[in-house]
C-alpha cells in the first residue's frame, strides 16, 4: 500500500493546497498533487503516492547508490568466486 | 522507469550477497518492516540470495493486513447504505470481514468504488452533492498526509456529503510492541521507506538506543532491500545499533514537513486496534474535533460496533514475525488469496499471499 512511483513533473499549475502537476512516469502521464513539495520544479522527479508527491528525488544520493554497487561489484571481481559461507 | 529498473540489476544483486556472505560470521534474524519490501523479498528471491546464517523476518507493516476485522464490518454496514457511495483503494475490497467483504456489498447492489486517490473520493462528492460519499482512510503514515488533505480540503470547500472512515496506523508504535514482547526473534529492522519519506528518521534514534537494535531506513527495489541488510549485518556484527539511511534519494532526517504539519493539523494521535495482533497505546489517528463532523462513523452510528476476529488464523504470529506463512496447516488449502482467512493472505503485501504468490509450486515440488 505504501508503493511510491518516480515520475518527472512535465508542469506545475496553483499555488498552496491546491498546487498540482502532470507527472510522466515512464511516458504515461498522470496529475499529481504538488502540495507536500513546494520546492519542486519542472524536471524534478518526485516519488507519488496515492496521487500525492512526497518528496524530491535527489539524483546525486540515487548516483552514490549506484556507485556503491559498482565498487561492490569490482571488489567481487577481485576475489575468489565460491567465498561464500 | 528511471530510479527503478537501475535498481533491479541481478550481477549487482549478486555482488551484494557476496559481500552480505563475506562479513557474516553468525546467524541474524533482521525484519523489513514494510509489506512492500515483503512483496519485493519473496517476488525477487532476495532471501534465497543470501547466506543460510540471515533470516528475514516479515514485519506487520501492510496495512491492509492490519485493518482490524470490527472496521472492516463498519465498512461493510456503510458501504450497504442506499446513500452511499463508497471509495476505496483497490486491494481493501477483498478483505474478509465478518459477513463477507465489499466486494459482496457492491454484487447485492451497493455503490463500491475504487479509487486511485482520496481526492477522486472528494471530487465524486462534489460531483453528486445528493449522496454521501464515503472514503475507507487506510494506511499507514505514507498515506496519511494524502488523506489528510482531502478531509482539509472537503472542510475548506465546505463539501458536507464527504466523510472517511479512518483506519490510520503508525509504525514506531508496532515495532516498539515487538520489540518489548518476551518472544521477540527480530535483531535489526529495515524501517519503511516511504513511510520515513513522510516522517524521517529522528523517532526511531530512541528505540535503536533503548534495544539495542539496528534500523536502516530502506527502499523498495532489490538494491536497495541488500543494500539495506549489507548495512544492517555490518552494524550487527561489529555490535553496533545505530539508525542509518539506506535510501538517502527520497529520505530526509526530518522528513516531508509540509504533510507532517497537514497530518497534525488533521488527525490526532489515538490507541488502535491491529488487526492479529491487538490493541498497540498511541497506534494510529483519528480525526481532531474540528473534523469530527467528517467522521464516517458517528456520521452512519457505527462506532460502537464490535467483532471478534476468527480464532483459526496465525497472521498474528505472522505479522510479528513469529511464524512463516508455509507453517499454517490452513496455508494453500482452506486458505487462499480467492477465499482468506485473515489478514496476510488478503492483500499481494501480507507474507501470506506473497508466499502463495511466488513460492507455492516451488514448496509443494520439494515437500
Amino acid at each position: 500500500m505504501c508503493l511510491a512511483v518516480p515520475g518527472k513533473i512535465l508542469s506545475a499549475s496553483g499555488e498552496g493546497t491546491t498546487r498540482t502537476g502532470v507527472v510522466s512516469f515512464g511516458g504515461a502521464n498522470k496529475e499529481a498533487s504538488l502540495a507536500f513539495v513546494p520546492e519542486a520544479n519542472v524536471g524534478d522527479y518526485v516519488l507519488v503516492h496515492a496521487g500525492f508527491a512526497i518528496s524530491v528525488v535527489d539524483a546525486d544520493e540515487a548516483a552514490q547508490t549506484l556507485e556503491y554497487f559498482r565498487q561492490i561489484g569490482e571488489l567481487g571481481k577481485l576475489e575468489e568466486p565460491g567465498s561464500k559461507s | 522507469m528511471k530510479f527503478v529498473d537501475e535498481y533491479r540489476d541481478r550481477a549487482k544483486a549478486e555482488a551484494c550477497a557476496r559481500a552480505i556472505a563475506a562479513i557474516t560470521t553468525r546467524p541474524w534474524s533482521i525484519m523489513e518492516v514494510c509489506g512492500g519490501q515483503t512483496h519485493s523479498i519473496v517476488r525477487y528471491g532476495i532471501d534465497e540470495l543470501l547466506p543460510e546464517k540471515i533470516t528475514l523476518l516479515h514485519g506487520p507493516g501492510c496495512p491492509v493486513c492490519v485493518t482490524p476485522l470490527e472496521l472492516i464490518d463498519k465498512a461493510l454496514l456503510v458501504a450497504a447504505r442506499p446513500e452511499v457511495i463508497f471509495c476505496s483503494f483497490g486491494d481493501m475490497l477483498r478483505v474478509p470481514g465478518s459477513g463477507g467483504d465489499l466486494f459482496s456489498v457492491k454484487a447485492r447492489g451497493g455503490d463500491v468504488r475504487i479509487v486511485y486517490s482520496p481526492l477522486d473520493a472528494l471530487k465524486l462528492a462534489r460531483e453528486n452533492p445528493q449522496r454521501q460519499v464515503v472514503f475507507f482512510a487506510v494506511g499507514f503514515e505514507t498515506t496519511a498526509p494524502a488523506n489528510a488533505m482531502a478531509v482539509f480540503q472537503a472542510h475548506a470547500q465546505k463539501i458536507a456529503n464527504f466523510s472517511v472512515l479512518v483506519s490510520h496506523v503508525l509504525v514506531p508504535p508496532a515495532i516498539e510492541a515487538l520489540l518489548s514482547a518476551p518472544d521477540n526473534r527480530t535483531q535489526a529492522f529495515l524501517a519503511a521507506g516511504h513511510v520515513c519519506t513522510v516522517m524521517g528518521f529522528e523517532e526511531y534514534v530512541p528505540l535503536a538506543k533503548k534495544y539495542r537494535v539496528p534500523i536502516v531506513v530502506t527502499g523498495f527495489e532489490p538494491l536497495d532491500i541488500l543494500q539495506g541488510i549489507l548495512m544492517a549485518v555490518r552494524q550487527l556484527e561489529a555490535g553496533r545499533a545505530e539508525v542509518e539511511n539506506q535510501y538517502a534519494r527520497s529520505v530526509r532526517r526530518e522528513g516531508n514537513r509540509p504533510a507532517q504539519e497537514l497530518m497534525a493539523k488533521v488527525f490526532r494521535v489515538v490507541p488502535r486496534k491491529w488487526r492479529g495482533v491487538g490493541e498497540i497505546p498511541s497506534s494510529g489517528f483519528a480525526l481532531r474535533g474540528e473534523f469530527a463532523a467528517y467522521d464516517a462513523e458517528t456520521r452512519f452510528g457505527v462506532a460502537d460496533y464490535h467483532a471478534d476476529e476468527d480464532s483459526e488464523c496465525i497472521s498474528g504470529q505472522v505479522l510479528r514475525g513469529g511464524k512463516k506463512p508455509r507453517e499454517c496447516p490452513a496455508f494453500g488449502g482452506r486458505c487462499t488469496p480467492e477465499r482468506p482467512l485473515g489478514a496476510t493472505m488478503v492483500s499481494s503485501e501480507g507474507a501470506c499471499a506473497a508466499y502463495y504468490t511466488y513460492r507455492r509450486h516451488a514448496e509443494r515440488a520439494g515437500s
